[in-house]
Protein backbone atom coordinates (compact mmCIF):
# COMPACT_ATOMS: atom_id res chain seq x y z
CA UNK A 1 0.00 0.00 0.00
CA UNK A 2 1.42 3.29 -0.70
CA UNK A 3 0.93 6.12 0.94
CA UNK A 4 -0.34 8.68 -1.80
CA UNK A 5 -0.86 12.66 -0.22
CA UNK A 6 -4.61 13.09 -0.61
CA UNK A 7 -4.90 16.48 -0.31
CA UNK A 8 -3.40 20.02 1.49
CA UNK A 9 -2.75 20.37 5.22
CA UNK A 10 -2.58 23.03 7.25
CA UNK A 11 -0.65 22.07 9.83
CA UNK A 12 2.92 22.11 9.15
CA UNK A 13 5.85 20.65 11.46
CA UNK A 14 8.94 23.12 11.44
CA UNK A 15 11.89 20.05 11.93
CA UNK A 16 14.23 22.66 13.18
CA UNK A 17 11.63 23.98 16.28
CA UNK A 18 10.49 19.93 17.28
CA UNK A 19 12.35 18.91 20.09
CA UNK A 20 10.55 15.29 19.67
CA UNK A 21 8.90 15.17 22.59
CA UNK A 22 5.95 13.37 21.53
CA UNK A 23 3.09 15.68 23.20
CA UNK A 24 1.46 15.58 19.69
CA UNK A 25 1.37 12.51 19.51
CA UNK A 26 0.02 11.41 22.30
CA UNK A 27 -3.44 13.49 21.89
CA UNK A 28 -3.52 12.67 17.96
CA UNK A 29 -7.45 11.51 17.96
CA UNK A 30 -6.42 9.80 14.74
CA UNK A 31 -3.15 8.37 15.51
CA UNK A 32 -1.33 10.20 12.43
CA UNK A 33 2.01 11.00 13.84
CA UNK A 34 4.93 8.97 14.89
CA UNK A 35 8.55 10.21 16.31
CA UNK A 36 11.96 9.14 14.12
CA UNK A 37 15.13 10.84 14.13
CA UNK A 38 13.71 13.02 17.22
CA UNK A 39 11.46 15.06 15.60
CA UNK A 40 7.61 14.47 15.10
CA UNK A 41 6.21 12.87 11.38
CA UNK A 42 2.69 13.22 10.00
CA UNK A 43 0.86 10.67 8.60
CA UNK A 44 -0.69 12.86 5.95
CA UNK A 45 -3.40 10.55 4.61
CA UNK A 46 -4.78 10.18 8.78
CA UNK A 47 -4.46 14.04 9.55
CA UNK A 48 -7.84 15.50 9.71
CA UNK A 49 -6.42 19.16 10.39
CA UNK A 50 -8.26 19.32 14.22
CA UNK A 51 -5.62 20.94 15.37
CA UNK A 52 -5.12 19.10 18.78
CA UNK A 53 -1.03 18.71 17.98
CA UNK A 54 -1.20 22.34 17.72
CA UNK A 55 -2.30 23.08 20.80
CA UNK A 56 -0.32 20.75 22.50
CA UNK A 57 3.23 21.37 21.07
CA UNK A 58 5.27 23.08 24.15
CA UNK A 59 7.88 24.84 21.70
CA UNK A 60 5.73 26.01 18.67
CA UNK A 61 7.12 23.66 16.30
CA UNK A 62 3.71 23.15 14.75
CA UNK A 63 2.38 26.05 12.47
CA UNK A 64 -0.56 26.57 11.13
CA UNK A 65 0.64 27.59 7.42
CA UNK A 66 -1.64 30.57 5.98
CA UNK A 67 -1.60 33.15 3.43
CA UNK A 68 1.11 35.75 3.44
CA UNK A 69 -1.12 39.06 4.28
CA UNK A 70 0.27 40.91 1.58
CA UNK A 71 -1.04 39.04 -0.79
CA UNK A 72 -4.52 40.81 -0.65
CA UNK A 73 -2.94 43.78 -2.44
CA UNK A 74 -2.44 41.82 -5.68
CA UNK A 75 -6.26 42.91 -5.87
CA UNK A 76 -8.14 45.70 -6.31
CA UNK A 77 -11.32 44.67 -4.49
CA UNK A 78 -9.54 43.53 -1.18
CA UNK A 79 -12.68 41.43 0.77
CA UNK A 80 -12.21 40.44 4.16
CA UNK A 81 -14.66 37.49 4.91
CA UNK A 82 -14.91 37.32 8.86
CA UNK A 83 -16.56 35.08 10.92
CA UNK A 84 -18.77 36.06 14.14
CA UNK A 85 -16.17 34.41 15.91
CA UNK A 86 -13.84 37.09 15.49
CA UNK A 87 -16.21 39.95 17.13
CA UNK A 88 -16.19 37.53 19.86
CA UNK A 89 -12.41 37.75 20.74
CA UNK A 90 -12.55 41.62 21.22
CA UNK A 91 -13.87 43.18 24.36
CA UNK A 92 -17.95 44.03 24.75
CA UNK A 93 -17.66 47.41 24.38
CA UNK A 94 -15.59 47.43 21.31
CA UNK A 95 -18.34 47.97 18.21
CA UNK A 96 -18.51 46.31 15.31
CA UNK A 97 -17.99 49.63 13.41
CA UNK A 98 -14.88 50.06 15.43
CA UNK A 99 -13.47 46.69 14.61
CA UNK A 100 -14.16 46.66 10.91
CA UNK A 101 -12.94 50.22 10.66
CA UNK A 102 -9.57 48.98 11.22
CA UNK A 103 -9.53 46.38 9.65
CA UNK A 104 -10.02 48.68 6.48
CA UNK A 105 -7.08 50.66 7.79
CA UNK A 106 -5.00 47.89 7.39
CA UNK A 107 -5.53 47.57 3.59
CA UNK A 108 -9.23 45.56 3.03
CA UNK A 109 -11.63 47.15 0.81
CA UNK A 110 -14.66 45.43 1.68
CA UNK A 111 -15.86 43.45 4.48
CA UNK A 112 -18.38 40.57 4.35
CA UNK A 113 -19.25 38.56 7.05
CA UNK A 114 -19.05 34.65 6.73
CA UNK A 115 -23.05 34.39 8.61
CA UNK A 116 -24.50 36.17 5.69
CA UNK A 117 -25.07 33.10 4.55
CA UNK A 118 -26.72 31.47 7.23
CA UNK A 119 -30.65 32.75 6.21
CA UNK A 120 -30.00 30.91 2.89
CA UNK A 121 -28.69 28.23 4.51
CA UNK A 122 -31.27 27.14 7.11
CA UNK A 123 -33.79 27.08 4.94
CA UNK A 124 -32.02 24.45 2.55
CA UNK A 125 -30.85 22.64 5.06
CA UNK A 126 -34.57 22.10 6.67
CA UNK A 127 -35.74 21.58 3.44
CA UNK A 128 -33.67 18.12 3.72
CA UNK A 129 -34.50 17.68 6.86
CA UNK A 130 -37.75 17.59 6.29
CA UNK A 131 -37.78 14.68 3.72
CA UNK A 132 -38.40 11.78 4.04
CA UNK A 133 -36.33 9.76 1.94
CA UNK A 134 -32.98 11.44 3.19
CA UNK A 135 -30.87 8.84 5.28
CA UNK A 136 -31.24 10.13 9.46
CA UNK A 137 -29.32 11.41 10.82
CA UNK A 138 -27.88 13.96 8.73
CA UNK A 139 -24.54 14.90 9.68
CA UNK A 140 -23.39 18.70 9.37
CA UNK A 141 -21.02 20.06 6.69
CA UNK A 142 -20.25 23.15 8.76
CA UNK A 143 -16.40 21.57 10.44
CA UNK A 144 -13.88 20.54 8.27
CA UNK A 145 -12.14 18.27 10.37
CA UNK A 146 -15.43 16.19 11.14
CA UNK A 147 -16.07 15.95 7.42
CA UNK A 148 -12.66 13.76 6.93
CA UNK A 149 -13.05 12.66 10.45
CA UNK A 150 -15.61 10.76 9.07
CA UNK A 151 -13.60 10.32 5.62
CA UNK A 152 -10.70 7.96 6.93
CA UNK A 153 -12.41 7.00 10.45
CA UNK A 154 -16.37 6.22 9.97
CA UNK A 155 -15.88 5.48 6.00
CA UNK A 156 -19.92 4.11 6.23
CA UNK A 157 -21.13 7.68 7.53
CA UNK A 158 -20.18 9.87 4.62
CA UNK A 159 -23.71 8.98 3.18
CA UNK A 160 -24.85 10.84 6.12
CA UNK A 161 -23.21 14.08 5.44
CA UNK A 162 -25.95 16.92 4.67
CA UNK A 163 -24.14 17.93 0.93
CA UNK A 164 -25.28 21.47 1.64
CA UNK A 165 -22.20 24.35 1.49
CA UNK A 166 -21.30 25.65 4.80
CA UNK A 167 -21.87 29.37 5.22
CA UNK A 168 -18.54 30.36 4.30
CA UNK A 169 -18.81 28.99 1.15
CA UNK A 170 -22.36 30.64 0.72
CA UNK A 171 -20.42 34.30 1.79
CA UNK A 172 -17.93 33.92 -0.54
CA UNK A 173 -19.92 32.98 -3.25
CA UNK A 174 -22.25 36.05 -2.84
CA UNK A 175 -19.76 38.38 -2.23
CA UNK A 176 -18.11 37.50 -5.56
CA UNK A 177 -21.33 37.59 -7.58
CA UNK A 178 -21.96 41.20 -5.68
CA UNK A 179 -19.09 42.54 -6.90
CA UNK A 180 -18.82 40.98 -10.69
CA UNK A 181 -22.52 42.36 -11.10
CA UNK A 182 -21.48 45.72 -10.22
CA UNK A 183 -19.24 45.58 -12.85
CA UNK A 184 -16.02 44.17 -11.56
CA UNK A 185 -14.14 41.72 -13.33
CA UNK A 186 -13.44 38.54 -11.65
CA UNK A 187 -9.41 38.82 -11.76
CA UNK A 188 -9.54 41.68 -9.59
CA UNK A 189 -11.37 40.02 -6.62
CA UNK A 190 -9.73 39.07 -4.00
CA UNK A 191 -11.80 37.00 -1.13
CA UNK A 192 -9.29 36.36 2.14
CA UNK A 193 -10.69 34.46 5.29
CA UNK A 194 -9.92 35.19 8.82
CA UNK A 195 -10.06 31.90 9.57
CA UNK A 196 -10.22 30.44 13.40
CA UNK A 197 -8.72 26.97 12.51
CA UNK A 198 -6.61 24.76 10.45
CA UNK A 199 -9.04 22.82 9.46
CA UNK A 200 -10.86 25.89 7.16
CA UNK A 201 -7.56 26.26 5.51
CA UNK A 202 -7.23 22.92 4.61
CA UNK A 203 -10.90 22.98 2.99
CA UNK A 204 -10.38 26.30 0.84
CA UNK A 205 -7.09 24.77 -0.52
CA UNK A 206 -8.41 21.52 -0.98
CA UNK A 207 -12.66 21.34 -1.02
CA UNK A 208 -13.94 17.80 0.04
CA UNK A 209 -17.13 17.29 -2.53
CA UNK A 210 -15.87 20.45 -4.75
CA UNK A 211 -13.18 21.50 -6.96
CA UNK A 212 -12.53 24.52 -6.11
CA UNK A 213 -13.32 27.17 -3.42
CA UNK A 214 -14.55 30.14 -4.38
CA UNK A 215 -12.04 32.01 -1.83
CA UNK A 216 -8.82 33.10 -2.95
CA UNK A 217 -6.63 33.13 0.81
CA UNK A 218 -6.75 32.05 3.84
CA UNK A 219 -5.12 34.48 7.27
CA UNK A 220 -5.44 32.87 10.35
CA UNK A 221 -7.07 34.60 13.13
CA UNK A 222 -4.28 35.01 15.54
CA UNK A 223 -2.09 37.24 12.94
CA UNK A 224 -5.47 39.39 12.48
CA UNK A 225 -6.56 39.93 15.62
CA UNK A 226 -2.97 40.52 16.84
CA UNK A 227 -2.65 43.65 13.80
CA UNK A 228 -6.34 44.62 14.94
CA UNK A 229 -6.39 44.71 18.51
CA UNK A 230 -3.58 47.14 19.06
CA UNK A 231 -4.97 49.79 17.18
CA UNK A 232 -8.15 49.47 18.71
CA UNK A 233 -6.13 49.78 21.75
CA UNK A 234 -4.53 53.14 19.99
CA UNK A 235 -7.89 54.70 19.17
CA UNK A 236 -11.34 55.29 20.69
CA UNK A 237 -13.39 56.23 18.36
CA UNK A 238 -14.65 55.10 14.92
CA UNK A 239 -12.06 56.72 12.41
CA UNK A 240 -14.55 55.90 9.07
CA UNK A 241 -17.95 55.19 8.31
CA UNK A 242 -18.66 52.33 6.05
CA UNK A 243 -21.40 51.41 4.06
CA UNK A 244 -21.65 47.46 6.33
CA UNK A 245 -24.09 44.85 5.46
CA UNK A 246 -27.31 44.35 6.67
CA UNK A 247 -26.55 43.42 11.11
CA UNK A 248 -26.32 39.67 11.24
CA UNK A 249 -29.53 37.78 12.99
CA UNK A 250 -29.02 36.82 16.38
CA UNK A 251 -29.16 33.22 14.75
CA UNK A 252 -26.37 33.92 11.99
CA UNK A 253 -24.50 35.51 15.20
CA UNK A 254 -24.49 32.49 16.97
CA UNK A 255 -24.42 29.90 14.24
CA UNK A 256 -20.63 28.87 14.84
CA UNK A 257 -21.11 28.39 18.49
CA UNK A 258 -22.10 24.99 20.11
CA UNK A 259 -26.13 24.60 18.95
CA UNK A 260 -25.89 27.07 16.66
CA UNK A 261 -27.41 24.90 14.30
CA UNK A 262 -29.26 22.43 16.54
CA UNK A 263 -31.41 25.13 18.20
CA UNK A 264 -32.27 26.60 14.59
CA UNK A 265 -33.25 23.94 12.54
CA UNK A 266 -36.64 22.03 12.66
CA UNK A 267 -36.88 17.84 13.51
CA UNK A 268 -35.09 16.72 16.41
CA UNK A 269 -31.31 17.79 16.62
CA UNK A 270 -28.10 17.16 18.59
CA UNK A 271 -24.57 19.77 19.26
CA UNK A 272 -22.21 17.54 19.94
CA UNK A 273 -18.24 19.08 20.58
CA UNK A 274 -14.89 18.38 20.68
CA UNK A 275 -13.23 15.61 18.75
CA UNK A 276 -12.94 12.74 21.31
CA UNK A 277 -16.56 13.44 22.14
CA UNK A 278 -17.56 13.15 18.49
CA UNK A 279 -15.77 10.15 18.05
CA UNK A 280 -17.95 8.22 20.88
CA UNK A 281 -21.08 9.13 18.71
CA UNK A 282 -19.73 8.54 15.50
CA UNK A 283 -19.44 4.78 16.90
CA UNK A 284 -23.27 4.46 17.89
CA UNK A 285 -24.68 6.10 14.78
CA UNK A 286 -22.26 3.40 12.95
CA UNK A 287 -23.92 0.39 15.07
CA UNK A 288 -27.54 2.70 14.58
CA UNK A 289 -27.97 2.82 18.00
CA UNK A 290 -29.36 6.62 17.41
CA UNK A 291 -32.66 6.51 16.07
CA UNK A 292 -34.05 9.51 17.30
CA UNK A 293 -32.07 12.53 15.62
CA UNK A 294 -33.07 14.01 12.35
CA UNK A 295 -29.74 16.19 12.47
CA UNK A 296 -26.75 15.88 14.37
CA UNK A 297 -24.50 19.69 14.35
CA UNK A 298 -20.61 17.94 15.14
CA UNK A 299 -17.62 20.32 15.64
CA UNK A 300 -14.48 19.16 16.37
CA UNK A 301 -13.32 21.84 19.06
CA UNK A 302 -14.50 22.36 22.76
CA UNK A 303 -17.10 25.46 22.67
CA UNK A 304 -16.84 25.02 18.92
CA UNK A 305 -15.37 27.55 16.35
CA UNK A 306 -14.83 29.95 19.83
CA UNK A 307 -12.39 26.97 20.78
CA UNK A 308 -10.79 27.05 17.05
CA UNK A 309 -6.55 26.74 17.88
CA UNK A 310 -6.30 30.44 16.25
CA UNK A 311 -8.54 32.40 18.23
CA UNK A 312 -7.07 34.41 21.13
CA UNK A 313 -9.67 34.95 23.76
CA UNK A 314 -10.68 32.15 26.07
CA UNK A 315 -13.33 30.16 24.19
CA UNK A 316 -16.07 30.84 27.07
CA UNK A 317 -15.62 34.14 27.50
CA UNK A 318 -15.83 34.23 23.43
CA UNK A 319 -19.03 31.90 23.79
CA UNK A 320 -20.53 34.08 26.25
CA UNK A 321 -19.79 37.69 24.04
CA UNK A 322 -21.34 36.59 20.87
CA UNK A 323 -24.19 35.51 23.10
CA UNK A 324 -24.40 38.97 24.23
CA UNK A 325 -24.31 40.47 21.02
CA UNK A 326 -26.99 37.96 20.07
CA UNK A 327 -29.13 39.27 22.42
CA UNK A 328 -28.59 42.32 22.33
CA UNK A 329 -28.70 43.61 18.77
CA UNK A 330 -29.16 47.13 18.90
CA UNK A 331 -25.42 48.26 19.83
CA UNK A 332 -24.87 48.64 16.50
CA UNK A 333 -27.81 49.66 14.92
CA UNK A 334 -26.13 52.51 13.21
CA UNK A 335 -25.59 50.74 10.46
CA UNK A 336 -25.76 52.84 7.01
CA UNK A 337 -26.87 49.51 5.02
CA UNK A 338 -25.62 48.32 1.61
CA UNK A 339 -28.03 48.96 -1.29
CA UNK A 340 -27.97 45.10 -1.74
CA UNK A 341 -27.86 42.09 0.92
CA UNK A 342 -28.05 38.33 0.36
CA UNK A 343 -31.90 37.99 0.19
CA UNK A 344 -31.40 39.04 -3.23
CA UNK A 345 -29.12 36.80 -4.60
CA UNK A 346 -31.19 33.67 -2.96
CA UNK A 347 -31.86 31.98 -6.26
CA UNK A 348 -28.43 32.10 -7.66
CA UNK A 349 -26.86 30.99 -4.26
CA UNK A 350 -29.63 28.09 -4.13
CA UNK A 351 -28.36 26.75 -7.32
CA UNK A 352 -24.87 26.77 -5.97
CA UNK A 353 -25.80 25.69 -2.54
CA UNK A 354 -24.89 21.70 -2.89
CA UNK A 355 -21.68 19.97 -2.95
CA UNK A 356 -20.82 16.78 -4.59
CA UNK A 357 -20.40 13.78 -2.95
CA UNK A 358 -17.99 13.08 -0.24
CA UNK A 359 -15.88 9.62 -0.72
CA UNK A 360 -14.55 7.64 1.94
CA UNK A 361 -11.05 7.47 2.12
CA UNK A 362 -10.06 4.58 5.19
CA UNK A 363 -7.08 5.32 6.71
CA UNK A 364 -7.95 2.08 9.18
CA UNK A 365 -7.06 -0.83 6.93
CA UNK A 366 -4.19 -2.78 7.26
CA UNK A 367 -4.26 -3.57 3.25
CA UNK A 368 -5.87 -3.02 0.52
CA UNK A 369 -6.56 -6.24 -0.23
CA UNK A 370 -8.49 -8.34 2.22
CA UNK A 371 -6.80 -11.51 2.39
CA UNK A 372 -3.42 -9.34 2.87
CA UNK A 373 -5.20 -7.65 5.52
CA UNK A 374 -6.23 -10.85 7.06
CA UNK A 375 -2.72 -12.09 7.37
CA UNK A 376 -1.19 -8.73 8.63
CA UNK A 377 -3.78 -8.76 11.21
CA UNK A 378 -2.90 -12.22 12.55
CA UNK A 379 0.20 -11.32 12.47
CA UNK A 380 -0.27 -8.10 14.16
CA UNK A 381 -2.38 -9.84 17.12
CA UNK A 382 0.37 -12.37 17.23
CA UNK A 383 2.84 -9.20 18.06
CA UNK A 384 0.49 -7.87 20.41
CA UNK A 385 0.65 -10.35 22.54
CA UNK A 386 4.26 -10.49 23.07
CA UNK A 387 3.82 -6.11 23.13
CA UNK A 388 3.84 -4.91 27.21
CA UNK A 389 0.63 -3.38 26.69
CA UNK A 390 1.60 -0.05 28.82
CA UNK A 391 1.65 2.46 25.68
CA UNK A 392 4.66 4.46 27.07
CA UNK A 393 5.42 5.44 23.08
CA UNK A 394 9.52 5.30 23.66
CA UNK A 395 9.21 2.77 20.43
CA UNK A 396 7.83 6.51 18.65
CA UNK A 397 4.49 5.48 17.93
CA UNK A 398 1.00 5.87 20.01
CA UNK A 399 0.71 2.50 21.68
CA UNK A 400 1.39 -1.01 21.85
CA UNK A 401 -1.41 -1.44 19.27
CA UNK A 402 -0.05 0.89 17.06
CA UNK A 403 3.35 -0.22 17.16
CA UNK A 404 1.97 -4.26 16.18
CA UNK A 405 0.23 -2.17 12.68
CA UNK A 406 3.44 -0.21 11.81
CA UNK A 407 5.48 -3.45 12.54
CA UNK A 408 2.94 -5.51 9.70
CA UNK A 409 3.06 -2.23 7.35
CA UNK A 410 6.59 -2.38 7.14
CA UNK A 411 7.19 0.83 8.94
CA UNK A 412 8.59 -0.17 11.99
CA UNK A 413 10.37 -3.35 13.73
CA UNK A 414 9.62 -5.14 16.77
CA UNK A 415 12.87 -4.67 18.47
CA UNK A 416 11.74 -0.75 19.11
CA UNK A 417 9.97 -1.75 21.42
CA UNK A 418 11.78 -1.06 24.90
CA UNK A 419 10.65 -4.03 26.74
CA UNK A 420 11.46 -6.43 24.09
CA UNK A 421 15.52 -4.89 23.93
CA UNK A 422 15.53 -5.71 27.42
CA UNK A 423 14.44 -9.34 26.52
CA UNK A 424 16.76 -9.67 24.12
CA UNK A 425 19.80 -7.85 25.66
CA UNK A 426 19.17 -10.70 28.24
CA UNK A 427 19.55 -13.81 25.92
CA UNK A 428 22.38 -11.72 24.23
CA UNK A 429 20.73 -11.37 21.24
CA UNK A 430 20.90 -7.28 21.10
CA UNK A 431 24.45 -6.06 22.33
CA UNK A 432 23.95 -2.53 24.77
CA UNK A 433 25.37 -0.72 21.62
CA UNK A 434 22.86 -1.81 19.52
CA UNK A 435 19.91 -0.65 21.31
CA UNK A 436 21.51 2.98 22.07
CA UNK A 437 21.26 3.08 18.31
CA UNK A 438 17.89 1.30 18.00
CA UNK A 439 17.08 4.42 20.96
CA UNK A 440 18.98 7.36 18.62
CA UNK A 441 16.95 6.85 15.86
CA UNK A 442 13.82 7.07 17.20
CA UNK A 443 14.59 9.76 19.75
CA UNK A 444 17.29 11.29 18.11
CA UNK A 445 21.31 11.08 19.19
CA UNK A 446 21.15 14.41 21.53
CA UNK A 447 18.57 12.47 24.06
CA UNK A 448 21.22 10.15 25.26
CA UNK A 449 23.81 12.67 25.75
CA UNK A 450 24.58 14.45 28.96
CA UNK A 451 22.84 11.87 30.71
CA UNK A 452 23.72 10.29 34.40
CA UNK B 1 -10.12 -15.84 10.91
CA UNK B 2 -12.17 -16.53 14.19
CA UNK B 3 -12.95 -14.13 16.83
CA UNK B 4 -15.02 -14.79 20.67
CA UNK B 5 -16.67 -12.35 22.73
CA UNK B 6 -18.34 -12.98 25.80
CA UNK B 7 -21.24 -11.07 26.41
CA UNK B 8 -22.96 -10.65 29.65
CA UNK B 9 -26.75 -10.58 30.19
CA UNK B 10 -28.60 -7.84 32.15
CA UNK B 11 -25.42 -5.09 31.82
CA UNK B 12 -26.74 -2.40 29.42
CA UNK B 13 -23.79 -0.19 29.95
CA UNK B 14 -21.70 -2.75 28.20
CA UNK B 15 -23.94 -3.48 25.19
CA UNK B 16 -22.32 -3.01 21.98
CA UNK B 17 -19.02 -3.57 22.95
CA UNK B 18 -18.45 -6.30 20.85
CA UNK B 19 -19.97 -4.84 18.04
CA UNK B 20 -17.32 -2.12 18.07
CA UNK B 21 -14.53 -4.68 17.81
CA UNK B 22 -16.12 -6.33 14.92
CA UNK B 23 -16.29 -3.45 13.67
CA UNK B 24 -12.69 -2.15 13.80
CA UNK B 25 -11.87 -5.60 12.60
CA UNK B 26 -13.86 -5.48 9.52
CA UNK B 27 -12.15 -1.48 8.93
CA UNK B 28 -9.05 -2.61 9.06
CA UNK B 29 -9.20 -5.47 6.83
CA UNK B 30 -10.42 -3.09 4.33
CA UNK B 31 -14.22 -4.51 3.95
CA UNK B 32 -16.74 -2.18 1.81
CA UNK B 33 -18.42 0.33 4.83
CA UNK B 34 -21.94 -0.20 3.22
CA UNK B 35 -21.18 -4.33 4.11
CA UNK B 36 -20.11 -3.16 7.41
CA UNK B 37 -22.85 -1.25 8.53
CA UNK B 38 -24.75 -3.96 7.60
CA UNK B 39 -22.85 -6.61 9.37
CA UNK B 40 -22.20 -3.82 12.59
CA UNK B 41 -26.28 -2.94 12.15
CA UNK B 42 -27.80 -7.11 12.84
CA UNK B 43 -25.10 -7.83 15.19
CA UNK B 44 -25.44 -5.00 17.27
CA UNK B 45 -28.94 -5.79 17.31
CA UNK B 46 -28.21 -9.71 18.20
CA UNK B 47 -25.78 -8.35 20.49
CA UNK B 48 -28.38 -6.64 22.24
CA UNK B 49 -30.99 -9.32 22.30
CA UNK B 50 -28.45 -11.35 24.46
CA UNK B 51 -27.73 -8.65 27.13
CA UNK B 52 -31.51 -8.04 27.44
CA UNK B 53 -32.72 -11.19 27.30
CA UNK B 54 -30.18 -13.99 27.82
CA UNK B 55 -28.24 -14.35 31.28
CA UNK B 56 -25.04 -14.68 29.21
CA UNK B 57 -24.05 -15.17 25.92
CA UNK B 58 -20.95 -15.59 23.23
CA UNK B 59 -20.30 -14.02 19.96
CA UNK B 60 -18.36 -16.13 17.34
CA UNK B 61 -17.37 -14.21 14.45
CA UNK B 62 -15.75 -16.06 11.63
CA UNK B 63 -14.58 -13.95 8.27
CA UNK B 64 -12.97 -14.78 5.18
CA UNK B 65 -12.91 -13.10 1.75
CA UNK B 66 -16.05 -14.85 0.57
CA UNK B 67 -18.38 -14.37 3.62
CA UNK B 68 -18.20 -13.02 7.20
CA UNK B 69 -20.10 -15.40 9.16
CA UNK B 70 -21.45 -14.36 13.59
CA UNK B 71 -22.87 -16.52 15.41
CA UNK B 72 -24.69 -16.21 18.62
CA UNK B 73 -24.66 -18.76 21.37
CA UNK B 74 -26.84 -17.47 24.26
CA UNK B 75 -28.31 -19.30 27.30
CA UNK B 76 -31.76 -17.46 28.28
CA UNK B 77 -35.38 -18.73 28.55
CA UNK B 78 -35.93 -19.13 24.76
CA UNK B 79 -38.28 -17.22 22.52
CA UNK B 80 -41.73 -19.06 22.74
CA UNK B 81 -42.88 -18.23 19.48
CA UNK B 82 -40.09 -17.35 16.79
CA UNK B 83 -42.49 -16.32 13.77
CA UNK B 84 -44.16 -13.96 16.26
CA UNK B 85 -40.82 -12.19 17.81
CA UNK B 86 -39.75 -11.95 13.76
CA UNK B 87 -42.79 -9.66 13.06
CA UNK B 88 -42.29 -5.76 13.56
CA UNK B 89 -42.85 -4.13 15.92
CA UNK B 90 -43.40 -7.15 18.18
CA UNK B 91 -41.70 -6.55 22.33
CA UNK B 92 -41.69 -8.15 24.96
CA UNK B 93 -39.45 -5.73 26.70
CA UNK B 94 -40.65 -4.57 29.60
CA UNK B 95 -41.18 -0.64 30.49
CA UNK B 96 -37.36 -0.14 32.34
CA UNK B 97 -35.79 -1.93 29.22
CA UNK B 98 -38.05 0.55 26.74
CA UNK B 99 -37.05 3.61 28.93
CA UNK B 100 -33.06 3.01 28.21
CA UNK B 101 -33.92 3.07 24.40
CA UNK B 102 -34.07 -0.51 23.79
CA UNK B 103 -37.16 -3.18 23.27
CA UNK B 104 -38.79 -1.00 20.12
CA UNK B 105 -39.68 -4.55 18.28
CA UNK B 106 -37.54 -4.20 15.46
CA UNK B 107 -34.62 -6.04 16.50
CA UNK B 108 -35.16 -9.61 15.00
CA UNK B 109 -36.31 -7.65 11.76
CA UNK B 110 -33.44 -5.53 11.57
CA UNK B 111 -31.12 -8.57 11.88
CA UNK B 112 -32.87 -10.35 8.78
CA UNK B 113 -32.81 -6.77 6.91
CA UNK B 114 -29.51 -6.68 6.87
CA UNK B 115 -28.55 -10.63 7.15
CA UNK B 116 -27.68 -12.25 3.63
CA UNK B 117 -28.98 -15.54 5.01
CA UNK B 118 -30.76 -15.73 9.09
CA UNK B 119 -30.37 -18.71 10.28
Amino acid sequence: MTDIPHFHHALKIKDDLCIGCSHCMAVCPTEALRIKGGKARLNDNRCVDCGECFKACPVSAIIIEHDDFNKIFEFTYRIALVPAIFIGQFPDGASIRQIYSILMEKGFTHIFEVEQGVEVLIEAMNEKIRSESTIKPLISSFCPAIIRLIQVKFPALVENILLLKPPLDISALYCKKQLMDSGVPESEIGIFYITPCAAKIAAVKSPVGDDTSPITGVINMDFIFNKTYRSLKHSSTDTCQIPLNKPLTGKALRWSLTDGEADNLEGSSLAIDEIHNVIEFLEKIENDEITDVDFLELRACDESCAGGVLTTANRFLAARRLKHRAEEKNLDDDFSEKETDISDYKSYLNQHITIGEVKPRSMMKLDENMSEAMKKMDKANELIKQLPQVDCSVCGTPNCAALAEDIVQGKAKLNQCIFIQKKLEQKGKLPPQKSIDIIKEIWGNNKLENNI
Amino acid sequence: MHFEFKVEGGNFSKAGAASSEVKKILKQLNVDPKIIKRIVVALYEAEVNIVAHAYNGIIYVDINTKEIKTQLIDEGPGIPDIQLAMQKGFSTASPEVREMGFGAGMGLANMESNSDVLI
